[in-house]
């Protein structure tokens, strides 16, 4: 049996009583990577939101690497740190350069000395090719070079497990490429990946699972072949025709 | 050459926006009469036609009797010789002649002290701001006095002194505590935010010369028998009080202008809250919220006249003394425009300050 490293049972979650998410079941093995997509407003974002916390959830489970997600502050931070997350508005630090962004949390965080933090943000500035931007500021860069910049941010702190919020919406298109590349290559290596993205090209080339969601439910949950070919679900033909078509 | 080029190009600004229609001209030109009548009375009063330490016939100057307004009829111009008789005064107060170096010597350091925060390119900002921190600690001992200098009690500092003791002292309070208040109000839980808004909002809602009366009978109660802090630090504790509660809405208002998702990410890196705010969200906030903070101070340090209504003898106060005083009675306007003077110089000081840091804000922002 491979390894479980995210477990949501059950899982609720309400905006007042704005009910978003219901009763989703999801199991996320090491290495995996899952492709989620459906329409807006369906809950995807709260979906990934809350395996880091930055959003809590009301009934039900959520299990990273076998610690429970609760109030516990310290439990939280240790999640955090495991679990690395890249925004759809990218979220760089304005007012520090792209080198400080990434040595930022392995300097507070992980208590690294300045001298081999910021060698290890150069490392995965070269990973993600741009190591010539590190003394610029995130208004000089472009979006995708933002972007890249938000990915090797979260992956200077080692995560097990990194979640992407519709990471190449806010791009335009010429752009979209240069930060799929980088994820290509991410789960090549073989880190475990939650990605919200409308992106099927992208999906068909790594994902192991796809799931589609609709008015907070998991509709379906298949292989990518099932998933495209075949999709069992009315909502997910509907969805897959407006999406493939346009 | 240039010159020619510069004065047509002023000829086209002000036909375009002095004399653009009859009422546009007629408007320009009563101004323009209106500010050289002003500025040639004013200028007689406060120059040519003035007194500064010797009368029309060459006289010293040593009480009101000697002005040359007070001697020949029909002359109105300024005697100024009260400011200088009681500079020292206005200066430093009562404060010991033997010892007032000590006041000059913070005078000259302040500058030193302050510089390192307006400005972020100054050279050697680092060894600047180490000396920023530590200036408070000297400037009190160089003050007060302490080991090897002897006291100089507060009820004997004055004028200039005082004033600047109660604006640069307070403001510089007021801003640690102001931000404590400012993360307090926008805090998740619902006492703090509670405390917060109350105090804020009460300290807004009352005239600073309440607060001054009452810091000056309430606190005493609250300290133990027997310990009456002196007028000034009353003072001090009302001004802090009263600069903190409107620094901390000039500060919400830099805290409300960062994006959610800076805290997002940082928090989902695994920064705790405190590291959040201390390095991603106050950097950010604070710098949208100097120019109106700078503003709120400036209407602090003109406010600090107040503290003469409790008797304390601020800028003003030692100006309203020496009018009090017999030999120099009447004098109001030379006493009141040397006040009004000084003031500005401050004030203007910080009002540009501001301006320049609004400019920085946008070029800034724009690379
Ligand atoms: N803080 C909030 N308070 C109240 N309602 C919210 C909040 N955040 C999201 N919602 C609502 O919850 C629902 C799900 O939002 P969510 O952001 O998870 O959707 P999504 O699937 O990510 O959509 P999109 O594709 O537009 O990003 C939406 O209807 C949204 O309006
Ligand atoms: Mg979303």
């Amino acid at each position: 049996m491979s390894e479980q490293v995210i477990t949501l049972e059950k899982v609720n979650k309400w905006y007042d009583d704005f009910h978003v998410l219901k009763d989703i079941d999801l199991v996320v093995n090491k290495g995996q990577k899952i492709v989620i997509c459906g329409p807006s407003g369906s809950g995807k974002s709260t979906m990934i939101r809350c395996i880091n916390r930055l959003e809590a959830h009301q009934e039900g489970k959520i299990f990273v690497h076998g610690t429970e997600l609760t109030g516990d502050l310290k439990n939280i931070d240790t999640i955090r740190r495991e679990v690395g997350m890249v925004f759809q508005q990218f979220n760089l630090f304005p007012h520090l350069s792209v080198l400080d962004n990434i040595s930022l949390a392995p300097i507070w965080v992980k208590k690294m000395p300045k001298k081999e933090a910021e060698e290890v943000a150069m490392t995965y500035l070269e990973k993600v090719k741009i190591p010539e931007q590190a003394l610029k500021f995130p208004g000089q860069l472009s979006g995708g070079q933002q972007q890249r910049v938000a990915i090797a941010r979260s992956l200077a702190m080692n995560p097990k497990i990194m979640l992407f919020d519709e990471p190449t919406s806010a791009l335009d298109p010429e752009m979209i490429k240069e930060v799929l590349d980088v994820m290509i290559q991410l789960a090549e290596e073989g880190m475990t990946m939650l990605v919200v993205t409308h992106e099927m090209g992208f999906a068909k080339t790594v994902a192991d699972q796809m799931i589609f969601m609709d008015e907070g439910n998991i509709v379906e949950q298949a292989s990518p072949s099932e998933f495209f070919n075949n999709p069992k679900n009315d909502r997910t033909k509907l969805f897959l025709s407006q999406i493939l078509n346009h | 050459m240039s010159s020619i080029v510069y004065s047509n190009k002023f000829l086209i600004w002000s036909k375009k926006n002095l004399f653009s229609s009859w009422i546009n001209t007629l408007l320009t030109v009563l101004s323009i009469y209106f500010i050289y009548e002003v500025s040639v009375f004013f200028l007689d009063w406060a120059v040519f036609k003035a007194d500064f330490l010797t009368n029309f016939r060459g006289e010293r100057i040593i009480d009101r009797t000697f002005c040359s307004k007070n001697i020949e009829p029909g002359s109105y111009g300024a005697c100024w010789a009260i400011i200088h008789v009681r500079f020292y005064q206005f200066m430093y107060g009562f404060y010991p002649a033997a010892e007032v170096w000590r006041v000059n010597l913070v005078f000259f350091l302040l500058p030193f002290a302050l510089v390192a925060i307006f400005f972020d390119k100054v050279p050697f900002r680092k060894y600047l701001l180490y000396f920023t921190l530590a200036f408070p600690f000297i400037a009190f001992y160089l003050l007060y006095g302490g080991p090897s200098l002897t006291t100089v009690g507060t009820n004997k500092w004055g004028g200039l002194l005082v004033t600047l003791f109660l604006g640069v002292t307070g403001i510089a309070l007021a801003f640690p505590l102001s931000i404590a208040l400012a993360l307090g109000r926008r805090s998740n839980m619902p006492i703090i935010s509670l405390l917060c808004v109350i105090f804020i909002e009460f300290i807004r809602g009352v005239p600073l010369i309440t607060l001054l009366f009452t810091a000056n009978v309430m606190l005493p109660l609250f300290l133990p028998d027997g310990v009456s802090p002196d007028n000034l630090l009353r003072a001090l504790v009302a001004v802090t009080l009263f600069q903190s509660a409107y620094m901390a809405e000039a500060i919400r208002g830099g805290l409300q202008a960062i994006p959610r998702g800076q805290i997002e990410a940082a928090r989902s890196m695994g920064l705790t809250y405190w590291q959040s705010t201390r390095k991603i969200v106050l950097p950010q906030a604070l710098r949208i919220s100097i120019p109106p903070i700078v503003n709120t101070s400036i209407g602090l340090f003109k406010d600090t006249s107040l503290v003469l209504i409790i008797g304390l003898f601020d800028l003003l106060g030692i100006g309203r003394a020496a009018l009090a005083d017999m030999t120099w009675t009447k004098l109001y306007y030379e006493v009141y425009v040397f006040v009004a003077i000084v003031f500005f110089i401050f004030c203007f000081a910080m009002s540009r300050y501001s301006l320049y840091l609004e400019k920085k804000l946008k070029t800034d922002n724009s690379s």
